[in-house]
């Protein structure tokens, strides 16, 4: 049985919007990524790839206090109704979230800084090249990204998928404890 | 007798002189620039160059560098950009490869401090630039490490689609460590 929503729990409001933001920024840096790589050499590609890069080191930031910040906040506790094989995917497929907000920025950094290009935030604060300048190692570290990226990619349509049949099949609270409130709260 | 005064001017012939007796160590010798785009310093190197110097510390007026450098050696290491650094937008090197510096006049700041001024030419255009180097000498060899600063554009490089120096800084800063033997010393 579901309860109705104004008594479900809901997100905290902190991660509601970290929730939202992060993922605009991650659809518009990934969809950027499949665009830019195709263009030819010029400076408006020169351009795209040094936004992509800051928007990247920009979402690192922002997973790691949101990482902090679900550490520190138990997230509302899933409906009764859910079989146990659900809880664990659910479970699993938060957790590889996760991984992947990290390992997808981290492997871009690292093929950028062995290309030859130390990544300068927002083109003011230089970072540091945690690998070196090294040919054959950017072209080892190259496909990891890409890698990385579609595994994201992959868990993230898992996850709007289960969040679309909890709402419309299921009917119950999942989708929406994680939609902005609305006035009636 | 005559014979060994004979024999030692053809060896004095044969070597060409100073120029000869000094010699460039390429392996001790490094020629690199950084550019910044967007505010991302890229360094690369040139792994072909040469020269033919005639430099005696104490005469520096009749010091004399000819220095060559083979832009398509531009290791920046990524071959995207090598390629494109070889078109003409760029540094043209398919079809212009060499770089050259041919010094004008050598001035002694004391202390192995000089300023190596002369023509620098690239791309088929040629600028007046001053080098500041500092020579140390040890163990037979002479090292003379240098760095000075050029406007890409002065030289078309970069010029049409790339002249936006808010994309690509006009500053290059171009660093020379060089390993010469048979200087004279200090």
């Amino acid at each position: 049985m579901t309860l109705p929503s104004f008594m479900s729990p809901r997100y905290h409001g902190v991660s509601i919007a970290f929730h939202w933001l992060l993922a605009l920024m991650i659809l518009s840096s990934f969809s950027l990524g499949l665009y830019m790589v195709d263009l030819p050499f010029s400076p408006h590609r020169l351009k795209l790839y040094n936004w992509h890069k800051w928007a990247g080191v920009t979402i690192l930031v922002l997973s790691a206090a949101r990482l902090l910040w679900r550490l520190t906040h138990r997230p509302p506790a899933l409906p009764g109704s859910m079989p146990p094989w659900q809880r664990a995917a659910s479970h699993v497929s938060h957790v590889a979230m996760y991984v992947f907000f990290f390992a997808v920025p981290l492997t871009g950094w690292a093929y950028s800084s062995a290309a030859g290009f130390p990544i300068v935030w927002f083109g003011v604060i230089p970072l540091p090249d945690f690998v070196p300048k090294d040919r054959a190692l950017a072209e080892t570290l190259k496909p990891f990204h890409w890698i990385a990226a579609y595994g994201l990619a992959t868990v993230v349509v898992v996850h709007i998928a289960a969040a679309l049949k909890h709402h419309f099949v299921d009917r119950d609270d999942v989708l929406k404890r994680m939609l902005p409130a609305s006035k009636k709260f | 007798m005559l014979k060994k005064v004979l024999f030692g001017a053809a060896v004095v012939m044969l070597s060409g002189g100073a120029f000869a007796q000094q010699k460039l160590v390429p392996a001790e010798s490094e020629i690199s620039f950084v550019s910044k785009q967007l505010g991302v310093p890229v360094s690369g190197k040139f792994n072909k160059f040469d020269a033919e110097v005639s430099f005696d510390p104490k005469k520096p007026d009749a010091a004399k560098v000819n220095f060559t450098v083979d832009l398509l050696s531009a290791d920046i290491g990524n071959a995207e950009t090598e390629t494109e650094l070889k078109k003409p937008g760029w540094f043209n090197s398919a079809k212009i490869p060499a770089a050259t510096f041919q010094s004008s006049a050598v001035k002694s700041l004391g202390g192995g401090k000089f300023e190596f001024t002369g023509k620098l030419a690239i791309k088929g255009v040629s600028q007046n630039v001053m080098v500041p180097v500092t020579v140390t000498q040890a163990a037979g060899k002479t090292r003379a490490v240098g760095t000075f600063n050029l406007k890409r554009l002065d030289f078309k490089i970069g010029d049409g689609d790339w002249n936006d120096v808010s994309l690509v800084a006009n500053e290059v800063v171009v660093n020379i460590k060089l390993a010469l033997t048979g200087i004279p010393p200090l």
